[in-house]
């Protein structure tokens, strides 16, 4: 066999393996993409809440993409509280401004950064949220504190409608 | 296999075994050569494999019934309950039927660890076992999800939420593994498909499993190479069916027990709760058999590390044939081991108690002593002790500690040196 021949067949294997990987991994693609969102689920994408009959002090839960979201209106002591917490002492540190654009109005994913559980409403040592699952413990600004949760609650992107509704997502 | 020869009696077996061997196959595995010493720790592989085919049978017809949709699953499982004749009871026989699977698998597992029935030449056959035992979980896990109660809704969130521990694509994964954006249809509908597909994946497995078993042949209470066939050695028919059948007997009356007594004791009355996301239960709680890991998840404080714990303690056991630095098998010879065994054992139900207890306070302080010392078990004691201890004279034969009327051979000696 000449040098010239395998050369040949070496450049054909490796072609053949090149489209050989390209046909699998266009056949492999769409059976691993049919498990992401679909597009009945993306379209619920946003939710519209009335917060008028929201007393201060109070908080409601609402189902956003299927996850609850916590709104709370925060009393003028709760905002002084969260105010008031330096940022040494915070795990994932953030201002309550950077959290809450208008102080009155928290809203945030009412789930555990930890695992995904829900949790309870003024519960904890910090006077904000408390995760029974395994013991995260949040601040009346939704930031942790204590427990295993990496990082606050997160904020969902919303905006006042008018005065009274809230459009999340 | 190969050295088994066999021809059938009859012109038309000769006829259909020349063009597909399986008489072949049935005749090794009824002369397949056991050792005569094997005690009831060995009948746990029969009693598994009655498992299995109890859970496909069982979920079959459960599946005829059951309806994997978000708004429908609920009601179709207490359409089982109710209406369906004797759904019930198939229900009933499936549910303990994961735990009994379990406990068997459990004891199997035990029984390995302390005869170290994974030890060279049988890495094959564990390591097969071990990754039949992490999709037993993989089912388990789904299968409990399927009632889609507050416990099926919240375990699968938590669960799922381990991949979100990942970094920079966990969300992804967790986005992806649901089809959404939390647990919801899409994620039913899935795991009932792969709930479906695994208890099949292990059945072909397991044939892998017993395959990879016969080549050596089976490890036994002594722990040593023996010649077979040989007068060290009975039939698998009928010396070992007739045995496995009784055990299997025993087990059933325990299965039947909880099948017909308490057949909601080791579930959990959240479930007969329908999911809702909006709430969480006051105390999330797997199945008891997932307990020891739950409690390793949650000793660690930090979210990535305490699952690659959890993770660790499972596939730590993979790695245990190359761990165990002993050339020695059997505990019966092992002074230093067997008390290390028994830690062991203590310390994995002490993980399993403390996983159901909440994350607090002195319960945590144990878990994470407890968490510890599993894995000082495999990653320090048992590579050192292999070259530190002192181990019992091993008997040349099965039958001399048999005969001697004791597994330890100096007992057997003595005896002996006593009748002469």
């Amino acid at each position: 066999m000449t040098e010239k021949k395998t050369k040949r067949r070496d450049f054909l294997f490796t072609a053949t393996y090149a489209v050989g990987a390209v046909g699998v991994g266009a056949t492999v693609w769409p059976m691993i993409d049919q498990m992401n969102p679909d597009a009945s689920v993306k379209a619920l994408a946003s939710t519209e809440v009335d917060v008028s009959s929201v007393n201060p002090g109070k908080t409601i839960t609402v189902l956003w993409r299927g996850k609850p979201v916590f709104i709370r209106r925060r009393t003028t002591e709760e905002i002084a509280e969260a105010k008031s917490v330096s940022l040494k002492d915070l795990k994932h540190p953030e201002k309550d401004e950077d959290r809450a654009k208008d102080p009155e109005w928290l809203v945030m994913l009412g789930v555990c950064t930890h695992l995904g559980c829900v949790p309870l409403d003024q519960k904890g040592d910090y006077n904000g949220w408390f995760c029974p699952c395994h013991g995260s413990h949040y601040d009346i600004s939704g930031r942790i504190r204590k427990g295993p949760a990496p990082t606050n609650m997160e904020i969902p992107e919303y905006k006042f409608v008018n005065a009274n509704t809230i459009k999340i997502g | 296999m190969s050295d088994h020869e066999y021809t059938p009696k009859s012109k038309f077996g000769k006829w259909f075994n020349d063009r597909l061997p399986l008489l072949t196959l049935a005749s090794h595995l009824t002369d397949y050569p056991t050792p005569k010493n094997l005690n009831y720790w060995w009948t746990f592989g029969g009693i598994l494999t009655f498992c299995l085919l109890t859970q496909i049978v069982t979920g079959l017809v459960l599946a005829m019934h059951y309806i994997a949709h978000a708004d429908m699953a609920f009601d179709s499982v207490e359409h089982i309950m109710r209406d369906v004749n004797y759904g019930w009871l198939i229900r009933y026989i499936h549910a303990n039927g994961a735990s009994m699977f379990f406990l068997a698998v459990y004891i199997h597992i035990f029984r390995s660890l302390f005869y170290g029935s994974y030890k060279s030449p049988r890495e094959v056959i564990w390591i097969i076992g071990i990754i039949i035992y992490l999709l037993m979980m993989a089912a388990a896990f789904m299968g409990y999800v399927l009632p889609w109660g507050q416990m099926s809704f919240w375990g699968a969130t938590v669960i799922t939420n381990l991949f979100s521990a990942i970094p920079l694509v966990g969300e992804g994964i967790v986005t992806w593994l649901w089809g959404g954006y939390s647990v919801d249809n899409p994620t039913l509908t899935r795991f009932f498909t792969l709930h479906y597909l695994i208890p099949f994946l292990i059945l072909g497995l397991v044939v892998l499993h017993i395959w990879a078993l016969h080549v050596p042949g089976n490890n036994n209470p002594v722990g040593i190479d023996i010649k077979k066939p040989s007068k060290e050695t009975v039939p698998f028919h009928p010396y070992i069916v007739i045995k496995d059948g009784f055990a299997l007997l025993m087990f059933m009356i325990v299965f039947a027990f909880f099948v017909f007594y308490t057949p909601n004791i080791l579930g959990h009355a959240d479930n007969y709760i329908e999911a809702n996301p909006l709430v969480t239960p006051a105390h999330i709680v797997p199945e008891w058999y997932l307990l020891p890991f739950y409690a390793i998840l949650r000793s660690v404080p930090d979210k990535l590390l305490g699952v690659i714990a959890m993770l660790s303690a499972i596939f730590i056991l993979a790695a245990l044939p190359w761990l165990d630095t002993s050339k020695i098998r059997s505990a019966v010879f092992r002074p230093l081991y067997k008390q290390f065994y028994w830690i062991l054992v203590a310390d994995v139900l002490i993980l399993g108690y403390v996983g159901a207890m909440p994350a607090e306070g002195l319960y945590l302080l144990i878990a994470r002593v407890a968490t510890a010392y599993y894995f000082i078990h495999f990653l320090v004691i048992l590579p050192v002790l292999g070259f530190k201890e002192k181990t019992l004279p091993v008997p040349l034969s099965i039958t001399e500690p048999v005969l001697g009327g004791s597994p330890n051979l100096a007992a057997a000696r003595n005896k002996e040196s006593f009748n002469k």
